[in-house]
């Protein structure tokens, strides 16, 4: 179990991003967070992640302090990360970043399957490099095909569906649920996306910096519609239904 | 052939206790070991150090290996070798160097190295340089390659230098003639206090013709690299460079680009881009598990395969 004790942090210039979080993410399952733009989200699992330092609080995994550990050591403990913004690299393919993350050699029948549930044909990818060659929505598939491929105690997922076409989501949605049934295997998403809600067994709404609301997903996600409004003023136009 | 020429062998030539094809090795400024080919025929030179290598017409998936190796300080080699590849040949010459010294003195290959490749012929040539041993001998490498292509010939050149070379002058030359190709990547690392220069200058003269020189390099510590490439354009062409290299430690590189268009239908263009490696792609890595160091290491590896 992870669990996150009144973590708080701020911005250099002082503006608070988390305020006091607490929170626990069971050993199992799949945990959403959600909530608008700017609530701190992201901050809070790069806070996991080991990626920012927390200026109060703590973060205990599995009955260990983790307070201090940098984000190597929390990786080998078992926290796997796909950014919100995945990197290009100079010099890394496909293959390269996927065996990397494995920790080995992969199969080719891994390889190929690793990257099929990301909606990619392993024939054409793997020997690309992970640089600006490849488009926007390509390289978010191969950033969460990389996390996949670490078979992690812990995984986050933040903002998975961005860049991702219809098509390609159902088979994201098909991982995503294949790690929420193994038993010894936590996994959290950011997202909005109403179809990552629900599948998931907890939601988690951070707003403002705290957390607003917690627990299962049939308590929570009837109170959540009116937090993620539709920004477009959708005007009723009458006629026939398609 | 002593056991540090077959290390040598081993890193620059792929050798696994003997070649396929036609070959000549070269050991401490002398051949020791030389074999034709149905269709490679290699003479030494009668007025100077090195070796004559013609290459038959048609003559295809020939593979000619010529490396050198330097195995003690106090050597300093000079060697001349005339590649003459016949009409639409299609072959392969891997020429690796290793320099190795161990007792404080310098050790010096130099090559220098002819393409007289024929119309319509096509050459893959693959040299890799390597510098081995202990102490303070310097171990220099200084290639020089001129390449001279005939109608709608190709060479495509995999040139590396992976480590231990204390001091590097490379030269590479190209006149390319109407439809001719040549392609040149090249790889380059240097650490301590090492120092590699790399020149290029290129000529297309026919119609058609096309230059695509990439250069890759790694400086780490207090090494330095000098990068310049002249590419002219005489008749309706294409040409591309590119310097792309990756600082570390102190390490410092400088690149000068030059494009000569001398036609209105000559389309040239260079790309260079030099800065350490960015701080995001070491956290990605870090987030596998791998440590700052072991996640640099790992990109340097990748960018200079």
């Amino acid at each position: 179990m992870l669990e996150l004790l009144n973590i708080s942090w701020s911005v250099p210039e002082g503006r608070k991003v988390l305020r006091n979080v607490s929170l626990s993410i069971p050993d199992s399952g799949l945990t959403v967070i959600t909530g608008p733009n700017g609530g701190g989200k992201t901050t809070l699992a790069k806070i996991i992640a080991g990626i920012i330092k927390p200026d109060s609080g703590r973060i205990i995994l599995n009955g260990e302090d983790i307070t201090e550990l940098d984000v190597t050591e929390r990786a080998r403990k078992g926290i796997a990360y796909a950014f919100q913004q995945p990197v290009r690299f100079k010099g890394i393919t496909v293959r390269d970043l996927l065996e990397i993350a494995y920790g080995k050699n992969l199969p080719e029948s891994e390889l190929c399957m690793l990257l099929q549930k990301v909606g990619l044909c392993a024939r054409d990818y793997r020997d690309r490099y992970v640089n600006s060659s490849l488009s926007g929505g390509e390289i978010k598939r191969v950033e969460i095909a990389s996390v996949l491929a670490r078979n992690a105690r812990l995984t986050i997922f933040d903002e998975p569906e961005a860049g991702i076409d219809l098509w390609s989501f159902t088979g994201l949605i098909e991982a995503f649920q294949e790690i929420k049934k193994s038993p010894d295997r936590a996994e959290v998403i950011i997202s909005h996306q109403e179809r990552i809600l629900s599948v998931a067994d907890r939601i988690v709404i951070i707003e403002d910096g705290m957390v607003k609301e917690e627990g299962l997903k049939d308590d929570v996600l009837p109170h959540l519609m009116p937090t993620i409004s539709c920004p477009v003023k959708q005007v009723e136009m009458g006629g026939e239904r398609l | 052939m002593n056991s540090v020429s077959e290390d040598i062998l081993r890193i620059v030539s792929d050798w696994k206790g003997s070649f396929c094809g036609a070959y000549s090795i070269r050991e401490d400024g002398r051949s020791i070991s030389r074999m034709d080919s149905e269709h490679v025929h290699i003479k030494p030179k009668t007025d100077k150090p090195g070796l004559d290598i013609y290459i038959d017409d048609d003559a295809k998936n020939e593979t000619i290996s010529i490396p050198a190796c330097v195995t003690h300080g106090d050597v300093d080699d000079l060697v001349y070798n005339d590649f003459h590849v016949g009409k639409n040949a299609d072959v392969t010459i891997i020429a690796g160097c290793g320099v190795h010294t161990d007792n404080g003195e310098p050790a010096r290959h130099n090559g220098i190295h002819r393409f007289f490749i024929g119309e319509n012929a096509s050459v893959k040539y693959l040299e890799k340089h390597v510098g081995l041993g202990k102490g303070d001998g310097r171990k220099s490498i200084d290639p020089v390659t001129e390449v001279f292509l005939e109608k709608n010939a190709t060479l495509e050149m995999e040139t590396s230098q992976i480590g231990g070379v204390t001091d590097s002058h490379r030269v590479t030359n190209g006149k390319v003639a109407e439809g001719g190709r040549l392609v040149i990547h090249e790889r380059l690392l240097t650490e301590h206090d090492q120092r590699a220069d790399s020149e290029f200058s290129v000529e297309m003269n026919g119609d058609g013709s096309s230059v695509d020189l990439v250069s890759r390099s790694v400086a780490k510590d207090e090494s330095h690299q000098d990068f310049k490439a002249v590419i002219v354009g005489n008749a309706s062409c294409t040409g591309h460079s590119e310097c792309d290299a990756i600082i570390t430690g102190h390490g410092t590189v400088s690149a000068t680009p030059q494009l000569d268009a001398n036609n209105i239908d000559a389309a040239l263009i260079h790309e260079a881009a030099i800065g350490k490696i960015a701080g995001e792609e070491l956290l990605k890595l870090r987030t596998f598990g791998l440590t700052e160091e072991e996640a640099e290491e790992r990109i340097i590896r990748g960018f200079l395969r």
